[in-house]
C-alpha cells in the first residue's frame, strides 16, 4: 500500500487506541490557545521528549519538523528534561515547567516481532499534571512518516481544538527547462515534500491540478493533440479521462463539495462562461451567461455557492452566486485587481490574489467581501490552496530562478518555503488522508 | 520541390524565432521595430528578397506573423490592424492555407485568467482576417496563455512582446 490507501483502509489501520490515562482521569484543562482569537496569539510551547525505539529518532524528526511550521505550536527541545524519561511514566512537570512548557510529548515508535511497527504516544498537560491525549497505532513499517503525521494531527487537535492538516498530500506542477518552452509534469508529494511521485511524463503541457474530496483523483487541465481540455485523473491506477465533451477550451476546474461534479470555464469565441458538469449523469449545466472572463470557481463547503473570478464589471474582481448559477454578487471592493478566489474549506473565508501596484499577494476575505487581509506581498505571489483545517494557505511565488512553493497561516504571521525537487507552482493541498 | 520550400520555412522561421529570443531584453528601438514587425518588409532578420513568394517564409518576414497587445486588452492597435491588413491580403491570395492562430499573454497576470485573455486576443484578430474576407474555416484558434513567453526577462520589454496574436501556418502548400 505505498500510495492513496483507500479511506476505509486507512481508518482501519490508522485509526489507532486510546491509550489508558496512566492514572486518573484525562485532562480537562482549559485550551491554551484560540486560533480565531486573531494573529496575535501565542504559540503553545510544546516540549518534545525524543521517542524511545529503534524508529523513534525518524518519529521525532517528523513530529519536530511538523510543529517547526504548525506556527500555533512551538516545539521545544526537552532537553536534560526528556533525558532519562520512562515513556510509561509521568514525566516530572517540574523540569519541563522551568522551560516553560505548556505540554510534554513522549512516546516510542519500533518494530514488533511480528515485522509490524508499534508507535504510542501521551501529550501530558504540565499545568494540570495530567494525561491529556495518548494514542497506539501499529501498522506496516512503509507507512511510519504517515503515522508520525497523525501522531503530530493529534497533538495538534488536543492543543487547538482544530483538524489537524499533516496527514495530507500536495499536488503541484513540476517546472523544468527555459522559460520559454516549460516541460510541466503533474507531481504529489506528502505535505512536508517526502514520497515525492511524478504522475504525468511530461509530454503534455498541464496545469492547475485540484483534489477530489476523496483525494484519490485529481482534476486539471491538459494540452494534447486537440484543444486544452480538462482532465481527471486516478492518482492511484493513472487512468485519466476527459471532463465532457465540450465545444472550446476548457480550464480552470475544480471539484464540488461531494465529489460528484465539476465546475469548470468553457471559452467559445473569446468569451469564458462556467458550467458544472455530474461526473455520473454526464450531464452539464451552464451556470454563468456572460460576455466576459468567468473563470476560477470555487464552491463553498456547504455545495450552495461558488465564489468566481469575472472581469464583466471591467476588470478581474470576485463575485459569489448560488450553485445553480443566476444572480452574482461583487464582494471585492479594495484597490487593484483580485482573482482565484479559493473557498476555506470551514466557510469562514475566501482566499484569492490580488494584483495592486505591480504586485501579486496572496490575502483572504470574508465571504461577505469584509475583514479583508493580506498574507504574502510581493513582485509575484499567485494561486492559494487551503489546508482542509482552513488555517492554512499554500501557494505559488514567482522568480527570476523559477517558481517555488510556499505555505503561511490565515494570519500572515509566519511563512515556510514548501520543499520540491525544483521550480514548482499550481499547489493544491489534499484533504486530511485518514 | 514545394515540399523542400516548405521545410525551408520552417527552418527561417526557426531561426527567427531564436533571433526574437536572443533579442528579448533589447531596448534598442529598432531592434523593438523589427522584432514587433513594425520595420515592414526588409528589415527583418536575414535577406527578405530570398523568400519564395508564397511560402511560410515570405509570410512571417515579409507580411509579419504576429500582432502585440497593451496589457490587459484585447483590442487590435492601428499597427495590429496594419499588419492583419497584410496577412488577410496574403491569405486571401494563398488560399490554400490552412492556420492557427495563437493567443498569448505575459506573465503579469493570472494564470486561468490569462488563457481566457489569450483566447480574446485570438478571437480578435480571427474576426478581424474574417471581416477582410479570409474564410472563417481555414482559421483556429488556440490559447497558451502565459505558457509560453517569446521574451523571457522581468521587465515591461519582454512583456510586451508575449502579449500577443501569432498567426501560424499550418503545413504547406498543396
Amino acid at each position: 500500500m505505498p500510495f492513496a490507501p483507500s479511506r476505509r483502509a486507512a481508518a482501519a489501520m490508522f485509526g489507532g487506541l486510546a491509550l489508558a490515562p496512566l492514572f486518573g482521569r484525562v485532562s480537562s484543562a482549559e485550551r491554551y490557545l484560540d486560533v480565531h482569537g486573531g494573529g496575535n496569539f501565542t504559540p503553545v510551547n510544546i516540549a518534545i521528549v525524543p521517542f524511545a525505539g529503534d524508529s523513534g529518532p525518524a518519529m521525532t524528526t517528523i513530529v519536530v519538523n511538523n510543529f517547526k511550521r504548525s506556527v500555533f505550536i512551538n516545539p521545544v527541545d526537552a532537553g536534560a528534561a526528556g533525558a532519562a524519561i520512562n515513556p510509561d511514566a509521568a514525566p516530572d512537570m517540574a523540569a519541563f515547567r522551568a522551560l516553560n512548557a505548556q505540554y510534554v510529548v513522549a512516546g516510542r515508535s519500533g518494530r514488533g516481532p511480528d515485522g509490524r511497527m508499534k508507535t504510542e504516544f501521551r501529550l501530558w498537560d504540565v499545568a494540570a499534571g495530567t494525561q491529556a491525549a495518548g494514542q497506539q497505532y501499529v501498522t506496516d513499517p512503509n507507512n511510519s512518516r504517515r503515522v508520525a503525521h497523525i501522531v503530530s494531527d493529534a497533538i495538534f487537535t488536543k492543543v487547538t481544538g482544530e483538524k489537524g492538516f499533516f496527514d495530507t498530500r500536495v499536488a503541484f506542477v513540476d517546472e523544468t527547462g527555459p522559460r520559454e518552452n516549460r516541460r510541466k509534469r503533474l507531481a504529489i508529494m506528502d505535505q512536508d515534500g517526502a514520497n515525492l511521485r511524478y504522475l504525468t511524463r511530461g509530454d503534455d503541457l498541464v496545469v492547475t491540478p485540484r483534489f477530489s474530496p476523496n483525494a484519490q483523483e485529481l482534476t486539471y487541465m491538459s494540452f494534447g493533440a486537440e484543444d486544452p481540455r480538462v482532465f481527471l485523473l486516478n492518482i492511484d491506477n493513472g487512468q485519466r479521462e476527459v471532463v465532457g465533451n465540450f465545444p472550446g477550451m476548457t480550464f480552470s476546474p475544480r471539484f464540488s463539495p461531494d465529489g460528484q461534479r465539476v465546475v469548470m470555464s468553457l471559452e467559445q469565441n473569446g468569451v469564458a462562461n462556467l458550467y458544472s458538469m455530474d461526473l455520473r449523469s454526464r450531464t452539464t449545466t451552464r451556470l454563468t451567461d456572460s460576455s466576459a472572463i468567468d473563470t476560477s470557481p470555487s464552491y463553498a463547503p456547504d455545495g450552495a455557492r461558488i465564489c468566481f473570478e469575472s472581469d464583466r464589471g471591467g476588470t478581474q474582481q470576485i463575485y459569489v452566486m448560488g450553485a445553480s448559477g443566476g444572480g452574482a454578487t461583487r464582494i471585492s471592493f479594495g484597490d487593484g485587481r483580485y482573482s482565484t478566489p479559493v473557498w476555506s474549506p470551514k466557510g469562514d473565508y475566501i482566499a484569492f490574489t490580488r494584483q495592486a501596484g505591480g504586485k501579486f499577494g496572496i490575502g483572504v476575505m470574508k465571504p461577505d467581501g469584509s475583514g479583508e487581509r493580506i498574507l504574502a506581498d510581493g513582485f509575484h505571489n499567485e494561486g492559494p490552496t487551503w489546508a482542509p483545517n482552513g488555517l492554512y494557505l499554500m501557494f505559488f511565488r514567482e522568480a527570476s530562478g523559477g517558481s517555488k512553493l510556499f505555505m503561511t497561516d490565515v494570519f500572515g504571521r509566519a511563512e515556510f518555503p514548501v520543499p520540491t525537487p525544483g521550480s514548482a507552482s499550481d499547489p493544491s493541498w489534499s484533504p486530511l488522508l485518514g | 520541390m514545394k515540399s523542400f520550400a516548405s521545410m525551408e520555412g520552417l527552418k527561417y522561421a526557426a531561426v527567427l524565432a531564436a533571433a526574437l529570443t536572443l533579442g528579448a531584453c533589447a531596448k534598442n528601438p529598432t531592434d523593438m521595430a523589427a522584432v514587433d514587425g513594425r520595420g515592414g518588409a526588409g528589415v527583418g532578420v536575414g535577406a527578405a528578397g530570398s523568400a519564395t513568394p508564397g511560402s511560410q517564409q515570405d509570410f512571417v518576414v515579409n507580411v509579419g506573423d504576429r500582432v502585440f497587445f497593451d496589457s490587459d486588452s484585447s483590442e487590435l492597435s492601428a499597427t495590429a490592424q496594419a499588419t492583419l491588413d497584410k496577412q488577410a491580403t496574403w491569405l486571401n491570395r494563398y488560399g490554400t492555407y490552412a492556420f492557427t492562430v495563437e493567443g498569448h499573454a505575459d506573465e503579469r497576470g493570472t494564470r486561468e485568467y490569462n488563457f481566457a485573455l489569450g483566447a480574446r486576443r485570438a478571437e480578435a484578430a480571427k474576426n478581424y482576417l474574417v471581416a477582410r474576407g479570409v474564410a472563417s474555416s481555414r482559421i483556429k484558434t488556440i490559447s497558451y496563455g502565459k505558457e509560453r513567453p517569446v521574451a523571457v526577462c522581468d521587465d515591461i520589454s519582454c512583456w510586451s512582446q508575449n502579449r500577443r496574436a501569432v498567426t501560424i501556418l499550418k503545413g504547406g502548400q498543396s
